[in-house]
């Protein structure tokens, strides 16, 4: 079943793509080729095996359960907050929180993870930023 | 003898402190990538990337630093393979089946020795092979035009899936979708942007070091969140006895016409497309267990079982740099990623590479024997240290690994936009991988996209439009020929020799 859904994906996406190239803007000067029909013949070769997969699915791979699943997005979502957290936070601040956060979901115990999270941040500032030099997203502090 | 020359030439390239620096960090590394589960040499290098180019690096000092740590994650693998049954990377896995039987009679250390000098002859041989096979090589590749070009990259796609692909149109469709990654932004050409979506911050397409380190790193994490409590590696320690860390003389004696053999057939099967160290380790195997296993004692803890894998694969590492570097396309994904280092650097690997930058080869296959003198020294004396790694647990690991990436992309950019991307990738490199569709050819794609789509312009352009000229010299015909012959093959023996890779697996499982 996954890999009829996934064929079947792969199939709309070619499509899509295959739509997309075709509005894409021609200049006026232009080689033989253009810019559309390398694309097209790619999303060809994608559409094509996109239907492979579909007609000829695998076995049935092993999905996680739903909660772990949403331990998955949560994760995801903790990264996409670091991220935007970064350029406000600071490295350190933001760091020591997110790794925290994610050697707790891995199993970690939460006071544990908490001193974990913070020298997972501290050491990662010490090699990168006051040895190598590297530049670190600064906070308000400057850290 | 004019390789000799260049050699030494490239040995006063990597003869500075920096440079013997790095590769000693490299080499350490290395190991230490290597000897995690779950951190194999493609990860380990692509995380370190963007590290390597934010410090700014100069080309031939970045190059060293990684490829030391591609041979050093290659020892490295083999660590946890003796010691904990559990393959450090995949092209370990075979020396899992004769490792942990003779770590569990107590001879791990003779074990974990022969292995090092095993790795150690194997990357030996590879590097002069590079040596010699590389120049030749790109005396071919100075005769492609583009389109021998255009079916060159038609070839490393097709043959990517490798022999053991188990669904072909899952391969192709992960190239597929590279390619269509690598389309987005402005067209070089004729400056229309494509696919963009009006957004500006795709103009300059996608950086390929993002998809990488997301696909590669943070979907390995994901991985791990997924699997927590299933016991991966966590808590099962080495409990046995490492015992003397040196082989005796007899041993080694006894092993030498397998790692000879074994170097040779393993530099081949890196040198060929499609298929890298992991399969390398896997022929040396098979083939030695038919030449030499007259007692039936490979699986059982056999020396030679445990010296065939690993010379082998760390002589399909060495091989796979040939094409790497003499033509511009790889054939395994370590290599693909070594790429993606080079092509961030400005530096487009090929025949031109050899003559344009000969201090950048030549420094660089310098640096590799040096750095293959520093991982024996490493490994058999200093083996203890690896070992002590290895209880870190994977869940305050990856967090680390994680925190790492972020710092790489966002020290390259400082983009928050590049971070998001990087975990959009993350999240698909997870679905990919559940679904068994391989990440090497999406990568790969995204890398060698648009140089392809250039060569099949170009060579339209000298065509003027007609599409024939693709097949108009005997070398692409013969070009052609291979990627069709390397796609379709798979499907009719993968399921072979699948069939009996798990049978030897199984095999030793229940000896």
């Amino acid at each position: 079943m996954s890999d009829r859904i996934f064929g079947g994906v792969g199939l709309l996406f070619a499509l899509l793509f295959i739509w997309a190239a075709f509005h894409i803007e021609l200049s006026f000067i232009s080689d033989p080729v253009g810019p559309r029909t390398f694309p097209i013949i790619i999303a060809i070769v994608m559409a094509v095996s996109s239907l492979v997969i579909f007609i000829k699915p695998d076995v049935e791979p092993k999905w996680p359960q739903a909660a772990r699943l949403l331990e998955i997005v949560i994760a995801a979502a903790v990264m996409v907050l670091y991220a935007l957290a970064l350029p406000v936070a600071g490295f350190l601040i933001a760091t020591a929180v997110a790794a925290a956060f994610l050697t707790w979901r891995l199993g970690t115990q939460p006071l544990w993870a908490v001193v974990s999270g913070v020298l997972t941040s501290v050491g990662i500032y010490t090699v990168f930023h006051l040895i190598l030099g590297l530049s670190l997203a600064r906070g308000p502090f400057g850290f | 003898m004019e390789s000799l020359n260049s050699l030494l030439n490239g040995f006063a390239v990597a003869l500075t402190w920096q440079h013997v620096f790095l590769a000693l960090m490299g080499c350490f590394l290395g190991t230490i990538i290597g000897a995690l589960p779950g951190l194999g040499p493609s990860n380990g290098v692509a995380i370190l990337i963007p590290l390597a180019f934010t410090l700014g690096l100069a080309p031939t000092a970045a190059m060293i630093l990684l490829t030391s740590v591609y041979y050093g994650a290659m020892y490295g693998g083999r660590i946890s393979s003796i010691l904990l049954n559990i393959p450090g990377d995949e092209p370990a896995l075979m020396t899992t089946l004769d490792g942990y039987p003779m770590a569990q009679q107590g001879r791990a250390g003779e074990a974990l020795a022969l292995s090092g000098v095993a790795s150690f002859v194997g990357a030996f041989f590879a590097t002069w092979g590079l040596v010699f096979l590389a120049p030749q090589l790109v005396k071919v590749a100075l005769l492609f035009g583009p389109a021998e070009y255009f079916a060159l990259f038609t070839l490393a796609f097709a043959t990517l899936g490798g022999i053991t692909s188990k669904n072909q149109a899952k391969a192709a469709f992960a190239a597929a979708l590279g390619i269509v990654i690598a389309m987005v932004g402005v067209d070089g050409q004729t400056g229309v942007p494509r696919f963009t979506f009006g957004e500006v911050h795709l103009y300059d397409g996608i950086d390929f070091l993002v998809a990488i380190v997301g696909l590669f790193a943070l979907s390995e994490v994901f991985l791990f969140l997924e699997h927590r409590g299933d016991g991966t590696g966590e808590g099962k320690q080495a409990s046995v006895g490492i015992g003397r860390i040196t082989p005796s003389w007899k041993l080694l004696k006894s092993c030498t016409p397998t790692m000879l053999r074994t170097s040779f057939i393993g530099f081949i099967a890196g040198v060929l497309p499609g298929a890298g160290a992991s399969l390398g380790s896997f022929i040396s195997y098979s083939i030695e267990k038919k030449l030499v296993d007259k007692e039936g004692t490979f699986g059982t803890g056999d020396p030679r079982g445990v010296a065939a894998p690993e010379a082998g694969n760390n002589a399909a590492a060495g091989g796979a740099l040939v094409p790497m570097l003499a033509l511009g396309v790889p054939g395994s994904g370590t290599t693909a990623v070594l790429l993606a280092m080079l092509l961030a650097l400005n530096i487009t690997p090929g025949p031109l590479l050899f003559i344009s930058n000969p201090d950048v080869v030549w420094g660089l296959i310098a640096a590799l024997f040096l750095g293959n003198f520093m991982l024996l020294a490493m490994n058999i004396p200093m083996v203890g240290m690896f070992v002590r790694v290895l209880l870190i647990p994977p869940r305050i690991l990856m967090p680390i690994v994680a925190m790492i990436s972020f710092v790489g992309i966002y020290g390259i950019s400082g983009s928050t936009f590049d971070l998001m991307v990087m975990i959009v990738f993350g999240l698909m490199g997870w679905v990919l991988r559940k679904l068994d569709v391989p990440l090497v050819p999406v990568i790969l794609g995204i890398l060698l996209g648009n140089n392809m789509e250039d060569n099949l312009r170009r060579a339209m352009t000298i065509s003027d439009g007609d599409w024939s000229i693709l097949l108009s010299s005997p070398l692409a015909i013969g070009l052609w020929l291979v990627s069709i012959i390397g796609f379709v093959l798979p499907i009719l023996l993968g399921g072979i020799i699948r069939r009996r890779m798990r049978r030897d697996e199984v095999g030793a499982v229940q000896d």
